[in-house]
Protein backbone atom coordinates (compact mmCIF):
# COMPACT_ATOMS: atom_id res chain seq x y z
CA UNK A 1 0.00 0.00 0.00
CA UNK A 2 1.12 3.25 -1.04
CA UNK A 3 -0.27 4.95 2.09
CA UNK A 4 2.60 4.04 4.09
CA UNK A 5 5.15 7.16 4.62
CA UNK A 6 4.16 9.37 1.92
CA UNK A 7 5.34 12.86 4.19
CA UNK A 8 8.34 11.81 5.98
CA UNK A 9 10.88 10.07 4.00
CA UNK A 10 11.72 6.86 4.34
CA UNK A 11 14.96 6.42 5.78
CA UNK A 12 17.45 3.31 4.52
CA UNK A 13 18.57 2.45 7.86
CA UNK A 14 15.23 2.37 9.96
CA UNK A 15 15.08 -1.55 11.28
CA UNK A 16 12.54 -3.50 9.26
CA UNK A 17 10.66 -4.05 12.45
CA UNK A 18 9.40 -0.47 12.89
CA UNK A 19 8.94 0.11 9.19
CA UNK A 20 6.41 -2.88 9.61
CA UNK A 21 4.95 -1.43 12.48
CA UNK A 22 4.18 1.70 10.98
CA UNK A 23 2.73 0.11 7.85
CA UNK A 24 -0.86 -0.56 7.75
CA UNK A 25 -1.36 -3.59 5.52
CA UNK A 26 1.59 -5.02 7.17
CA UNK A 27 -0.03 -5.02 10.93
CA UNK A 28 -3.43 -5.76 9.61
CA UNK A 29 -2.85 -8.26 7.55
CA UNK A 30 -0.03 -9.95 10.16
CA UNK A 31 -2.93 -9.69 12.75
CA UNK A 32 -5.89 -11.39 10.81
CA UNK A 33 -3.11 -13.87 9.23
CA UNK A 34 -1.67 -14.83 12.83
CA UNK A 35 -5.25 -15.21 14.14
CA UNK A 36 -6.24 -17.63 11.33
CA UNK A 37 -2.69 -19.88 11.90
CA UNK A 38 -3.84 -19.48 15.73
CA UNK A 39 -7.44 -20.88 15.40
CA UNK A 40 -6.49 -23.79 12.99
CA UNK A 41 -3.82 -24.73 15.11
CA UNK A 42 -5.78 -24.73 17.83
CA UNK A 43 -8.64 -26.18 16.56
CA UNK A 44 -9.39 -29.31 19.07
CA UNK A 45 -9.20 -26.97 21.46
CA UNK A 46 -11.47 -23.93 20.70
CA UNK A 47 -14.39 -25.83 18.72
CA UNK A 48 -17.88 -26.05 20.32
CA UNK A 49 -18.70 -29.49 18.88
CA UNK A 50 -17.32 -32.19 16.39
CA UNK A 51 -17.25 -30.57 12.89
CA UNK A 52 -18.12 -34.15 11.36
CA UNK A 53 -20.88 -35.32 14.27
CA UNK A 54 -24.36 -35.11 12.17
CA UNK A 55 -27.36 -33.91 14.12
CA UNK A 56 -30.26 -34.47 11.72
CA UNK A 57 -33.11 -33.65 14.06
CA UNK A 58 -31.13 -29.89 14.64
CA UNK A 59 -30.62 -29.52 10.76
CA UNK A 60 -30.22 -25.53 9.15
CA UNK A 61 -30.04 -24.00 12.84
CA UNK A 62 -29.71 -20.60 12.08
CA UNK A 63 -26.72 -18.04 13.89
CA UNK A 64 -27.33 -16.70 17.30
CA UNK A 65 -28.00 -13.37 15.94
CA UNK A 66 -31.30 -14.75 14.33
CA UNK A 67 -34.65 -14.76 16.24
CA UNK A 68 -34.38 -18.90 15.75
CA UNK A 69 -30.80 -19.05 16.84
CA UNK A 70 -28.91 -20.31 20.48
CA UNK A 71 -25.99 -20.03 21.79
CA UNK A 72 -25.60 -23.96 21.48
CA UNK A 73 -24.73 -23.56 17.72
CA UNK A 74 -23.52 -20.04 17.60
CA UNK A 75 -23.34 -19.91 13.47
CA UNK A 76 -26.00 -22.33 13.29
CA UNK A 77 -26.13 -25.91 11.55
CA UNK A 78 -26.12 -27.13 8.61
CA UNK A 79 -28.10 -29.38 6.08
CA UNK A 80 -26.61 -32.38 8.06
CA UNK A 81 -27.02 -30.55 11.73
CA UNK A 82 -23.29 -30.30 11.70
CA UNK A 83 -21.56 -27.34 13.90
CA UNK A 84 -21.27 -24.32 11.54
CA UNK A 85 -18.68 -22.62 13.63
CA UNK A 86 -16.56 -26.12 14.14
CA UNK A 87 -16.52 -26.78 10.77
CA UNK A 88 -15.71 -23.43 9.79
CA UNK A 89 -12.85 -23.18 12.61
CA UNK A 90 -11.38 -26.79 11.05
CA UNK A 91 -12.03 -25.73 7.55
CA UNK A 92 -8.86 -22.98 8.39
CA UNK A 93 -6.64 -25.69 8.31
CA UNK A 94 -7.43 -26.71 4.70
CA UNK A 95 -7.30 -23.60 3.62
CA UNK A 96 -3.87 -23.08 5.11
CA UNK A 97 -2.31 -26.58 3.96
CA UNK A 98 -3.44 -25.83 0.85
CA UNK A 99 -1.73 -22.37 0.47
CA UNK A 100 1.59 -23.43 2.39
CA UNK A 101 2.19 -26.91 0.46
CA UNK A 102 0.95 -25.25 -2.91
CA UNK A 103 2.95 -22.42 -2.25
CA UNK A 104 6.15 -24.42 -1.39
CA UNK A 105 5.92 -26.95 -4.07
CA UNK A 106 5.68 -24.64 -6.65
CA UNK A 107 7.94 -22.01 -5.01
CA UNK A 108 10.15 -25.06 -4.70
CA UNK A 109 10.27 -25.34 -8.85
CA UNK A 110 9.52 -22.19 -9.77
CA UNK A 111 12.84 -20.94 -7.82
CA UNK A 112 15.13 -23.76 -9.09
CA UNK A 113 13.85 -22.44 -12.85
CA UNK A 114 14.24 -18.74 -12.31
CA UNK A 115 17.42 -18.60 -10.37
CA UNK A 116 19.16 -21.28 -13.48
CA UNK A 117 17.81 -19.62 -15.70
CA UNK A 118 18.76 -15.76 -14.55
CA UNK A 119 22.56 -17.58 -13.97
CA UNK A 120 23.46 -19.46 -16.20
CA UNK A 121 21.68 -17.67 -19.00
CA UNK A 122 22.01 -18.94 -22.83
CA UNK A 123 20.87 -22.24 -23.55
CA UNK A 124 19.35 -22.65 -20.08
CA UNK A 125 17.53 -19.74 -19.57
CA UNK A 126 16.04 -19.77 -23.36
CA UNK A 127 14.52 -23.32 -22.14
CA UNK A 128 12.83 -22.14 -18.73
CA UNK A 129 11.78 -19.21 -20.77
CA UNK A 130 9.92 -21.55 -23.51
CA UNK A 131 8.59 -23.44 -20.27
CA UNK A 132 7.16 -20.37 -18.88
CA UNK A 133 5.23 -19.89 -21.89
CA UNK A 134 3.76 -23.27 -22.19
CA UNK A 135 2.91 -23.12 -18.78
CA UNK A 136 1.35 -19.79 -19.18
CA UNK A 137 -0.89 -21.33 -22.11
CA UNK A 138 -2.38 -23.86 -20.50
CA UNK A 139 -5.56 -22.91 -18.87
CA UNK A 140 -5.57 -23.33 -15.20
CA UNK A 141 -8.78 -24.10 -13.72
CA UNK A 142 -9.87 -26.49 -16.46
CA UNK A 143 -6.73 -28.53 -16.54
CA UNK A 144 -6.72 -28.67 -12.48
CA UNK A 145 -10.12 -29.56 -12.40
CA UNK A 146 -9.52 -32.02 -15.69
CA UNK A 147 -6.75 -33.64 -13.67
CA UNK A 148 -8.74 -34.01 -10.10
CA UNK A 149 -11.53 -35.69 -11.67
CA UNK A 150 -9.29 -38.16 -13.25
CA UNK A 151 -6.76 -38.55 -10.68
CA UNK A 152 -9.97 -38.67 -7.63
CA UNK A 153 -10.10 -35.60 -5.21
CA UNK A 154 -7.99 -35.52 -2.15
CA UNK A 155 -6.56 -32.93 0.12
CA UNK A 156 -2.79 -34.45 -1.51
CA UNK A 157 -4.12 -34.41 -4.71
CA UNK A 158 -5.40 -30.83 -4.89
CA UNK A 159 -2.27 -29.75 -3.19
CA UNK A 160 0.42 -31.68 -6.01
CA UNK A 161 -2.18 -29.78 -8.60
CA UNK A 162 -1.85 -26.86 -7.59
CA UNK A 163 1.88 -26.69 -6.53
CA UNK A 164 2.97 -28.10 -10.05
CA UNK A 165 0.62 -25.47 -11.85
CA UNK A 166 1.38 -22.33 -9.94
CA UNK A 167 5.26 -22.02 -10.46
CA UNK A 168 5.08 -19.58 -13.29
CA UNK A 169 5.51 -15.84 -11.27
CA UNK A 170 7.96 -17.75 -9.00
CA UNK A 171 10.02 -18.23 -11.99
CA UNK A 172 9.26 -15.10 -13.64
CA UNK A 173 10.55 -12.92 -10.43
CA UNK A 174 13.16 -14.90 -9.57
CA UNK A 175 14.66 -15.21 -13.23
CA UNK A 176 14.25 -11.07 -12.91
CA UNK A 177 16.03 -10.54 -9.62
CA UNK A 178 18.81 -13.54 -10.43
CA UNK A 179 19.66 -11.63 -13.88
CA UNK A 180 20.05 -8.30 -11.46
CA UNK A 181 22.63 -9.66 -8.95
CA UNK A 182 23.91 -11.65 -11.16
CA UNK A 183 25.87 -8.12 -12.85
CA UNK A 184 26.88 -7.33 -9.06
CA UNK A 185 30.70 -6.91 -8.63
CA UNK A 186 30.48 -8.92 -5.31
CA UNK A 187 29.15 -12.03 -7.58
CA UNK A 188 32.70 -11.39 -9.96
CA UNK A 189 34.47 -11.08 -6.82
CA UNK A 190 33.18 -14.41 -5.79
CA UNK A 191 33.76 -16.13 -8.63
CA UNK A 192 36.89 -14.01 -9.49
CA UNK A 193 38.45 -15.88 -5.73
CA UNK A 194 37.40 -19.74 -6.95
CA UNK A 195 33.70 -20.16 -5.66
CA UNK A 196 31.69 -23.10 -7.09
CA UNK A 197 29.12 -22.61 -8.75
CA UNK A 198 26.80 -23.93 -5.85
CA UNK A 199 28.70 -21.78 -3.23
CA UNK A 200 27.79 -18.39 -5.12
CA UNK A 201 24.45 -19.10 -6.07
CA UNK A 202 23.91 -19.97 -2.05
CA UNK A 203 25.84 -17.35 -0.24
CA UNK A 204 25.72 -14.70 -3.02
CA UNK A 205 22.66 -14.89 -5.15
CA UNK A 206 19.83 -16.77 -2.70
CA UNK A 207 20.55 -13.93 0.02
CA UNK A 208 19.85 -11.08 -1.65
CA UNK A 209 16.62 -13.03 -3.84
CA UNK A 210 14.83 -14.25 -1.02
CA UNK A 211 12.79 -10.91 0.04
CA UNK A 212 11.45 -11.44 -3.48
CA UNK A 213 11.02 -14.61 -2.84
CA UNK A 214 9.03 -14.17 -0.10
CA UNK A 215 6.65 -11.83 -1.48
CA UNK A 216 5.67 -14.19 -4.21
CA UNK A 217 5.57 -16.80 -2.01
CA UNK A 218 2.56 -15.17 -0.23
CA UNK A 219 0.37 -13.67 -2.82
CA UNK A 220 0.37 -17.65 -4.39
CA UNK A 221 -0.23 -18.65 -1.31
CA UNK A 222 -3.54 -16.88 -1.50
CA UNK A 223 -3.93 -17.45 -5.54
CA UNK A 224 -4.17 -21.38 -4.19
CA UNK A 225 -6.37 -21.18 -1.64
CA UNK A 226 -9.12 -19.38 -3.56
CA UNK A 227 -8.25 -21.71 -6.61
CA UNK A 228 -8.92 -24.82 -4.33
CA UNK A 229 -12.24 -23.31 -3.11
CA UNK A 230 -13.25 -22.89 -6.54
CA UNK A 231 -12.12 -26.29 -7.50
CA UNK A 232 -14.35 -27.28 -3.80
CA UNK A 233 -16.93 -25.39 -4.81
CA UNK A 234 -17.30 -27.22 -8.36
CA UNK A 235 -17.27 -30.51 -6.71
CA UNK A 236 -13.54 -31.65 -7.91
CA UNK A 237 -11.62 -30.60 -5.19
CA UNK A 238 -11.28 -31.38 -1.31
CA UNK A 239 -13.69 -34.06 -1.19
CA UNK A 240 -17.15 -34.18 1.61
CA UNK A 241 -17.11 -34.46 4.84
CA UNK A 242 -13.94 -32.13 4.79
CA UNK A 243 -15.07 -28.91 6.10
CA UNK A 244 -13.67 -27.07 2.92
CA UNK A 245 -14.74 -23.33 2.54
CA UNK A 246 -15.17 -23.85 -0.52
CA UNK A 247 -17.03 -27.09 -0.09
CA UNK A 248 -19.05 -25.37 2.68
CA UNK A 249 -20.18 -22.79 0.33
CA UNK A 250 -21.34 -25.76 -2.37
CA UNK A 251 -22.97 -27.14 0.25
CA UNK A 252 -24.83 -24.22 1.19
CA UNK A 253 -26.04 -23.03 -2.32
CA UNK A 254 -28.71 -25.02 -2.73
CA UNK A 255 -30.55 -23.43 0.30
CA UNK A 256 -28.95 -20.26 -0.18
CA UNK A 257 -32.53 -18.49 -1.20
CA UNK A 258 -34.18 -19.30 2.18
CA UNK A 259 -30.85 -19.24 5.03
CA UNK A 260 -28.42 -16.92 2.78
CA UNK A 261 -25.99 -17.35 6.25
CA UNK A 262 -24.73 -20.75 4.83
CA UNK A 263 -23.00 -18.99 2.18
CA UNK A 264 -22.04 -15.27 3.47
CA UNK A 265 -19.96 -17.12 6.66
CA UNK A 266 -17.69 -19.42 4.84
CA UNK A 267 -17.70 -16.81 2.06
CA UNK A 268 -16.56 -14.12 4.49
CA UNK A 269 -13.77 -16.28 6.14
CA UNK A 270 -12.40 -16.84 2.78
CA UNK A 271 -12.58 -13.53 1.83
CA UNK A 272 -10.77 -12.26 5.20
CA UNK A 273 -8.03 -14.74 5.28
CA UNK A 274 -7.07 -14.20 1.17
CA UNK A 275 -7.33 -10.49 1.71
CA UNK A 276 -5.29 -10.40 4.96
CA UNK A 277 -2.31 -12.45 3.04
CA UNK A 278 -2.60 -10.26 -0.14
CA UNK A 279 -2.04 -7.37 2.30
CA UNK A 280 0.83 -8.62 4.13
CA UNK A 281 2.36 -9.56 0.98
CA UNK A 282 2.32 -6.35 -0.59
CA UNK A 283 3.30 -4.58 2.40
CA UNK A 284 6.48 -6.79 2.79
CA UNK A 285 7.33 -5.71 -0.70
CA UNK A 286 7.11 -2.14 0.06
CA UNK A 287 9.00 -2.40 3.45
CA UNK A 288 11.34 -4.17 1.26
CA UNK A 289 12.07 -2.57 -1.90
CA UNK A 290 9.85 0.56 -1.88
CA UNK A 291 11.44 1.69 -5.29
CA UNK A 292 9.64 -1.38 -6.62
CA UNK A 293 5.73 -0.35 -5.09
CA UNK A 294 3.94 0.28 -8.29
CA UNK B 1 10.05 -6.81 -38.30
CA UNK B 2 9.36 -9.57 -40.60
CA UNK B 3 12.34 -11.79 -39.08
CA UNK B 4 11.14 -10.97 -35.74
CA UNK B 5 7.17 -11.91 -36.51
CA UNK B 6 8.78 -15.26 -38.12
CA UNK B 7 10.60 -15.32 -34.94
CA UNK B 8 7.66 -15.08 -33.07
CA UNK B 9 5.23 -17.38 -35.13
CA UNK B 10 7.41 -20.09 -34.94
CA UNK B 11 8.08 -20.51 -31.03
CA UNK B 12 4.09 -19.99 -30.63
CA UNK B 13 4.01 -22.89 -32.76
CA UNK B 14 6.08 -24.66 -31.11
CA UNK B 15 4.31 -23.67 -27.56
CA UNK B 16 1.06 -24.61 -29.17
CA UNK B 17 2.81 -28.31 -29.99
CA UNK B 18 4.22 -28.70 -26.26
CA UNK B 19 0.97 -27.38 -24.64
CA UNK B 20 -1.16 -30.03 -26.51
CA UNK B 21 1.49 -33.17 -25.97
CA UNK B 22 1.06 -32.02 -21.87
CA UNK B 23 -1.96 -31.85 -21.51
CA UNK B 24 -2.57 -34.87 -24.19
CA UNK B 25 -0.21 -37.72 -21.87
CA UNK B 26 -1.74 -35.90 -19.00
CA UNK B 27 -5.34 -37.26 -19.44
CA UNK B 28 -4.82 -40.46 -21.43
CA UNK B 29 -1.90 -42.02 -18.96
CA UNK B 30 -3.23 -40.95 -15.91
CA UNK B 31 -6.68 -42.76 -16.93
CA UNK B 32 -8.01 -45.87 -18.71
CA UNK B 33 -10.47 -44.09 -21.32
CA UNK B 34 -11.72 -47.61 -22.34
CA UNK B 35 -13.24 -48.12 -18.26
CA UNK B 36 -14.64 -44.96 -18.82
CA UNK B 37 -16.08 -45.29 -22.10
CA UNK B 38 -17.50 -49.13 -21.34
CA UNK B 39 -19.56 -47.83 -18.34
CA UNK B 40 -20.03 -49.44 -14.85
CA UNK B 41 -21.63 -52.66 -16.20
CA UNK B 42 -18.76 -54.04 -18.77
CA UNK B 43 -16.90 -57.28 -18.85
CA UNK B 44 -13.01 -57.06 -19.05
CA UNK B 45 -14.15 -58.83 -22.88
CA UNK B 46 -16.01 -55.39 -23.89
CA UNK B 47 -13.46 -52.93 -22.40
CA UNK B 48 -10.21 -55.04 -24.36
CA UNK B 49 -12.50 -54.90 -27.14
CA UNK B 50 -12.97 -51.07 -26.98
CA UNK B 51 -9.86 -50.81 -26.19
CA UNK B 52 -9.18 -52.50 -29.49
CA UNK B 53 -11.33 -50.50 -31.49
CA UNK B 54 -10.48 -47.22 -30.34
CA UNK B 55 -6.66 -48.21 -30.24
CA UNK B 56 -5.86 -47.65 -26.91
CA UNK B 57 -3.39 -50.08 -26.45
CA UNK B 58 -0.70 -48.35 -29.09
CA UNK B 59 2.16 -46.32 -27.81
CA UNK B 60 0.60 -43.10 -26.19
CA UNK B 61 2.72 -41.13 -28.63
CA UNK B 62 1.77 -43.32 -31.56
CA UNK B 63 -2.04 -42.01 -30.42
CA UNK B 64 -0.69 -38.60 -29.96
CA UNK B 65 0.21 -38.29 -33.54
CA UNK B 66 -2.59 -39.72 -34.64
CA UNK B 67 -4.35 -37.30 -32.67
CA UNK B 68 -2.23 -34.29 -34.08
CA UNK B 69 -2.99 -34.56 -37.83
CA UNK B 70 -6.37 -35.17 -37.37
CA UNK B 71 -6.72 -32.04 -35.25
CA UNK B 72 -4.46 -30.24 -37.83
CA UNK B 73 -7.30 -30.82 -40.17
CA UNK B 74 -9.72 -29.83 -37.51
CA UNK B 75 -11.15 -33.13 -36.29
CA UNK B 76 -11.03 -33.33 -32.65
CA UNK B 77 -12.49 -36.99 -32.64
CA UNK B 78 -15.76 -38.34 -31.21
CA UNK B 79 -17.26 -37.08 -27.84
CA UNK B 80 -17.84 -39.81 -25.61
CA UNK B 81 -21.06 -38.73 -23.90
CA UNK B 82 -22.35 -36.34 -26.41
CA UNK B 83 -22.02 -38.63 -29.13
CA UNK B 84 -21.42 -35.87 -32.01
CA UNK B 85 -18.07 -34.15 -33.10
CA UNK B 86 -16.39 -32.11 -30.66
CA UNK B 87 -14.85 -29.66 -33.06
CA UNK B 88 -18.90 -29.49 -33.83
CA UNK B 89 -19.74 -29.36 -30.46
CA UNK B 90 -16.80 -26.76 -29.34
CA UNK B 91 -17.64 -24.20 -33.03
CA UNK B 92 -21.44 -24.59 -31.38
CA UNK B 93 -20.75 -23.21 -27.90
CA UNK B 94 -17.60 -20.94 -28.09
CA UNK B 95 -19.64 -17.57 -29.41
CA UNK B 96 -21.48 -17.14 -25.96
CA UNK B 97 -18.27 -17.30 -24.07
CA UNK B 98 -16.47 -15.55 -26.68
CA UNK B 99 -19.29 -12.95 -26.37
CA UNK B 100 -18.87 -12.84 -22.65
CA UNK B 101 -15.55 -12.71 -22.31
CA UNK B 102 -15.52 -9.27 -24.83
CA UNK B 103 -18.10 -8.22 -22.40
CA UNK B 104 -15.95 -8.66 -19.29
CA UNK B 105 -13.05 -7.19 -20.98
CA UNK B 106 -14.85 -3.85 -22.10
CA UNK B 107 -16.09 -4.09 -18.33
CA UNK B 108 -12.77 -4.37 -16.97
CA UNK B 109 -11.30 -1.77 -19.25
CA UNK B 110 -14.25 0.73 -18.76
CA UNK B 111 -14.02 0.60 -14.87
CA UNK B 112 -9.87 -0.16 -14.69
CA UNK B 113 -8.59 2.41 -16.97
CA UNK B 114 -10.48 5.89 -15.80
CA UNK B 115 -9.75 4.90 -12.20
CA UNK B 116 -5.96 4.46 -13.33
CA UNK B 117 -5.59 7.74 -15.07
CA UNK B 118 -7.71 9.85 -12.50
CA UNK B 119 -5.36 8.16 -9.42
CA UNK B 120 -1.95 8.95 -11.22
CA UNK B 121 -3.07 12.29 -11.67
CA UNK B 122 -3.20 13.12 -7.99
CA UNK B 123 -0.95 10.33 -6.45
CA UNK B 124 -1.68 9.61 -2.83
CA UNK B 125 -5.24 11.39 -3.12
CA UNK B 126 -8.49 10.19 -1.44
CA UNK B 127 -9.42 9.06 -5.36
CA UNK B 128 -5.99 7.23 -5.39
CA UNK B 129 -6.53 5.46 -2.02
CA UNK B 130 -9.94 4.52 -2.86
CA UNK B 131 -9.03 3.21 -6.31
CA UNK B 132 -6.10 1.01 -3.78
CA UNK B 133 -8.22 0.03 -1.90
CA UNK B 134 -11.19 -1.20 -4.59
CA UNK B 135 -7.86 -2.89 -6.17
CA UNK B 136 -7.10 -4.88 -3.31
CA UNK B 137 -10.12 -5.68 -2.48
CA UNK B 138 -10.69 -7.29 -6.07
CA UNK B 139 -8.27 -9.61 -5.78
CA UNK B 140 -9.45 -11.14 -2.73
CA UNK B 141 -12.77 -11.77 -3.82
CA UNK B 142 -13.51 -15.37 -5.07
CA UNK B 143 -15.15 -15.33 -8.05
CA UNK B 144 -17.49 -18.09 -7.41
CA UNK B 145 -19.10 -16.65 -4.02
CA UNK B 146 -18.98 -13.04 -5.29
CA UNK B 147 -21.24 -14.78 -8.31
CA UNK B 148 -23.41 -16.62 -5.54
CA UNK B 149 -24.04 -12.96 -3.54
CA UNK B 150 -24.81 -11.34 -6.37
CA UNK B 151 -27.62 -13.57 -7.12
CA UNK B 152 -29.19 -13.30 -3.98
CA UNK B 153 -29.07 -9.27 -3.70
CA UNK B 154 -30.12 -8.61 -7.68
CA UNK B 155 -32.14 -11.40 -8.60
CA UNK B 156 -33.64 -12.55 -5.27
CA UNK B 157 -33.94 -9.66 -3.23
CA UNK B 158 -33.96 -6.76 -5.51
CA UNK B 159 -35.62 -9.22 -8.78
CA UNK B 160 -33.75 -7.18 -10.88
CA UNK B 161 -31.60 -9.29 -13.13
CA UNK B 162 -32.35 -13.36 -14.19
CA UNK B 163 -30.47 -15.62 -12.36
CA UNK B 164 -29.25 -18.08 -15.26
CA UNK B 165 -29.24 -18.80 -18.76
CA UNK B 166 -28.45 -17.46 -21.89
CA UNK B 167 -31.83 -15.76 -24.00
CA UNK B 168 -31.52 -11.94 -23.52
CA UNK B 169 -28.60 -9.84 -22.88
CA UNK B 170 -29.65 -8.94 -19.36
CA UNK B 171 -28.71 -12.68 -18.80
CA UNK B 172 -25.11 -11.44 -19.48
CA UNK B 173 -24.97 -8.73 -17.08
CA UNK B 174 -23.95 -10.48 -13.66
CA UNK B 175 -21.53 -13.27 -15.71
CA UNK B 176 -19.89 -10.16 -17.36
CA UNK B 177 -19.39 -7.74 -13.88
CA UNK B 178 -18.52 -11.25 -12.14
CA UNK B 179 -15.71 -12.53 -15.07
CA UNK B 180 -14.56 -8.73 -15.36
CA UNK B 181 -14.25 -7.38 -11.87
CA UNK B 182 -10.97 -9.76 -11.46
CA UNK B 183 -8.86 -8.39 -14.66
CA UNK B 184 -9.58 -5.05 -13.20
CA UNK B 185 -7.39 -4.39 -10.80
CA UNK B 186 -4.18 -5.32 -12.80
CA UNK B 187 -5.30 -3.59 -15.42
CA UNK B 188 -5.60 -0.45 -12.87
CA UNK B 189 -2.39 -0.55 -11.98
CA UNK B 190 -0.82 -0.68 -15.05
CA UNK B 191 -2.72 2.06 -16.32
CA UNK B 192 -1.67 4.35 -13.07
CA UNK B 193 1.88 3.31 -13.11
CA UNK B 194 2.12 4.41 -16.98
CA UNK B 195 0.45 7.32 -16.94
CA UNK B 196 2.67 8.35 -13.32
CA UNK B 197 5.92 7.15 -15.43
CA UNK B 198 4.71 9.35 -18.46
CA UNK B 199 3.14 12.52 -16.67
CA UNK B 200 6.87 13.45 -15.50
CA UNK B 201 8.39 13.20 -19.06
CA UNK B 202 10.19 15.61 -20.52
CA UNK B 203 7.81 15.98 -23.61
CA UNK B 204 4.86 16.40 -21.25
CA UNK B 205 6.46 19.24 -19.53
CA UNK B 206 7.07 21.05 -22.90
CA UNK B 207 3.43 20.07 -24.01
CA UNK B 208 2.15 22.17 -20.84
CA UNK B 209 4.66 24.55 -21.12
CA UNK B 210 3.75 25.89 -24.43
CA UNK B 211 -0.21 26.24 -23.10
CA UNK B 212 -2.40 23.12 -24.18
CA UNK B 213 -5.11 22.95 -22.18
CA UNK B 214 -4.49 20.27 -19.42
CA UNK B 215 -6.88 18.09 -21.54
CA UNK B 216 -5.04 17.72 -24.41
CA UNK B 217 -2.10 16.81 -22.69
CA UNK B 218 -3.34 14.19 -20.69
CA UNK B 219 -5.26 12.52 -23.18
CA UNK B 220 -3.62 13.48 -26.57
CA UNK B 221 0.10 13.38 -25.21
CA UNK B 222 0.27 11.07 -21.89
CA UNK B 223 -2.71 8.38 -21.95
CA UNK B 224 -2.02 7.51 -25.62
CA UNK B 225 1.67 6.48 -24.73
CA UNK B 226 0.44 5.28 -21.33
CA UNK B 227 -2.10 3.13 -22.70
CA UNK B 228 0.57 0.57 -24.92
CA UNK B 229 1.56 -1.69 -22.29
CA UNK B 230 -2.50 -1.84 -21.07
CA UNK B 231 -3.04 -2.78 -24.57
CA UNK B 232 -1.00 -6.32 -24.22
CA UNK B 233 -2.11 -7.09 -20.78
CA UNK B 234 -6.23 -6.62 -21.71
CA UNK B 235 -4.85 -9.49 -24.35
CA UNK B 236 -3.49 -11.78 -22.14
CA UNK B 237 -6.50 -11.23 -19.73
CA UNK B 238 -9.16 -12.21 -22.55
CA UNK B 239 -7.02 -15.32 -22.59
CA UNK B 240 -7.19 -16.06 -19.24
CA UNK B 241 -10.92 -14.98 -18.81
CA UNK B 242 -11.53 -17.71 -21.32
CA UNK B 243 -10.33 -20.13 -19.26
CA UNK B 244 -11.77 -18.68 -16.47
CA UNK B 245 -15.26 -18.33 -17.63
CA UNK B 246 -15.75 -22.33 -16.50
CA UNK B 247 -16.66 -20.93 -12.73
CA UNK B 248 -18.96 -18.19 -13.87
CA UNK B 249 -20.73 -20.18 -16.59
CA UNK B 250 -21.47 -22.79 -14.49
CA UNK B 251 -22.92 -20.96 -12.06
CA UNK B 252 -25.18 -18.98 -13.99
CA UNK B 253 -25.62 -21.83 -16.56
CA UNK B 254 -24.97 -19.92 -19.55
CA UNK B 255 -24.32 -22.61 -22.00
CA UNK B 256 -20.84 -21.36 -23.75
CA UNK B 257 -17.71 -23.90 -23.50
CA UNK B 258 -16.66 -23.06 -20.55
CA UNK B 259 -20.11 -25.15 -18.92
CA UNK B 260 -19.27 -27.34 -21.80
CA UNK B 261 -16.05 -28.16 -20.07
CA UNK B 262 -17.16 -28.58 -16.92
CA UNK B 263 -20.33 -31.35 -18.36
CA UNK B 264 -17.33 -33.01 -19.78
CA UNK B 265 -15.33 -33.14 -17.20
CA UNK B 266 -17.69 -34.65 -14.83
CA UNK B 267 -18.58 -36.80 -17.57
CA UNK B 268 -14.94 -38.09 -18.37
CA UNK B 269 -15.22 -37.43 -21.62
CA UNK B 270 -11.45 -37.00 -22.53
CA UNK B 271 -12.19 -35.75 -26.00
CA UNK B 272 -14.04 -32.88 -25.39
CA UNK B 273 -11.69 -32.20 -22.69
CA UNK B 274 -9.08 -32.12 -24.39
CA UNK B 275 -10.47 -30.07 -27.51
CA UNK B 276 -11.66 -27.93 -24.87
CA UNK B 277 -7.73 -27.40 -23.50
CA UNK B 278 -6.26 -26.78 -26.67
CA UNK B 279 -8.63 -24.83 -27.92
CA UNK B 280 -8.77 -22.37 -24.85
CA UNK B 281 -4.68 -22.75 -24.69
CA UNK B 282 -4.84 -21.79 -28.80
CA UNK B 283 -6.58 -18.40 -27.86
CA UNK B 284 -4.16 -17.39 -25.24
CA UNK B 285 -0.83 -18.44 -27.64
CA UNK B 286 -3.08 -16.20 -30.38
CA UNK B 287 -3.57 -13.50 -28.45
CA UNK B 288 0.11 -13.14 -26.76
CA UNK B 289 0.98 -13.40 -30.29
CA UNK B 290 -0.58 -10.68 -31.79
CA UNK B 291 0.24 -8.13 -28.42
CA UNK B 292 3.99 -9.21 -28.85
CA UNK B 293 3.41 -7.75 -32.81
CA UNK B 294 1.95 -4.94 -31.79
CA UNK B 295 4.37 -3.97 -28.96
CA UNK B 296 7.37 -4.61 -31.18
CA UNK B 297 5.95 -2.32 -34.09
CA UNK B 298 5.24 0.20 -31.30
CA UNK B 299 8.58 -0.32 -29.58
CA UNK B 300 11.46 -0.99 -32.11
CA UNK B 301 13.69 -1.41 -29.42
CA UNK B 302 11.99 -5.00 -28.29
CA UNK B 303 12.22 -6.28 -31.79
CA UNK B 304 15.81 -5.59 -31.91
CA UNK B 305 17.02 -7.12 -29.13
Amino acid sequence: MASSSKSEPVKIAAPLWGRSLRHQGVVIGALIVATVVLIALCAPLIAPHDPYYQDLLARLKPPVWDDRGSWDHILGTDHLGRDYLSRLIYGARISLLIGIGAALISGLIGTIMGVMAGYFGGRVDMVVTFLITVRLSMPVVLVALAVVAIVGGSLQVVIMVLGLLLWDRFAVVMRSSTLQIRSMDYVAAAQAVGCSTTRVLMTEIMPNVVNNLIVIATLEMAHAIILEAALSFLGLGVQPPLPSWGLMVSEGKDMMLFEPWLITIPGVALFLLVLSINLLGDGVRDITAPENRN
Amino acid sequence: MLYYSLKRFALALLVALTVSLISFSLLYISSDPAIAMAGETATDADIEAIRQLYGFDRPILVQYFDWLQRALAGDLGQSYYFRTNVSALIAERLPTTMTLGVTAILFAITLAVPLGVAAAIRPNSLIDRIALFLSVMGQALPSFWFALMLIVLLSVNLRLLPTSGSDTWLHLVMPTVVLGYYAAPAIMRLTRTGMLEVLSTDYIRTARAKGLRPPVVLFKHALRNAIIPVVSLAAVQFGFMLGGSIVVETIFALHGAGFLAWESITRNDLPTVQGLILVFSLFYIVLTFFADLINAWLDPRIRIN
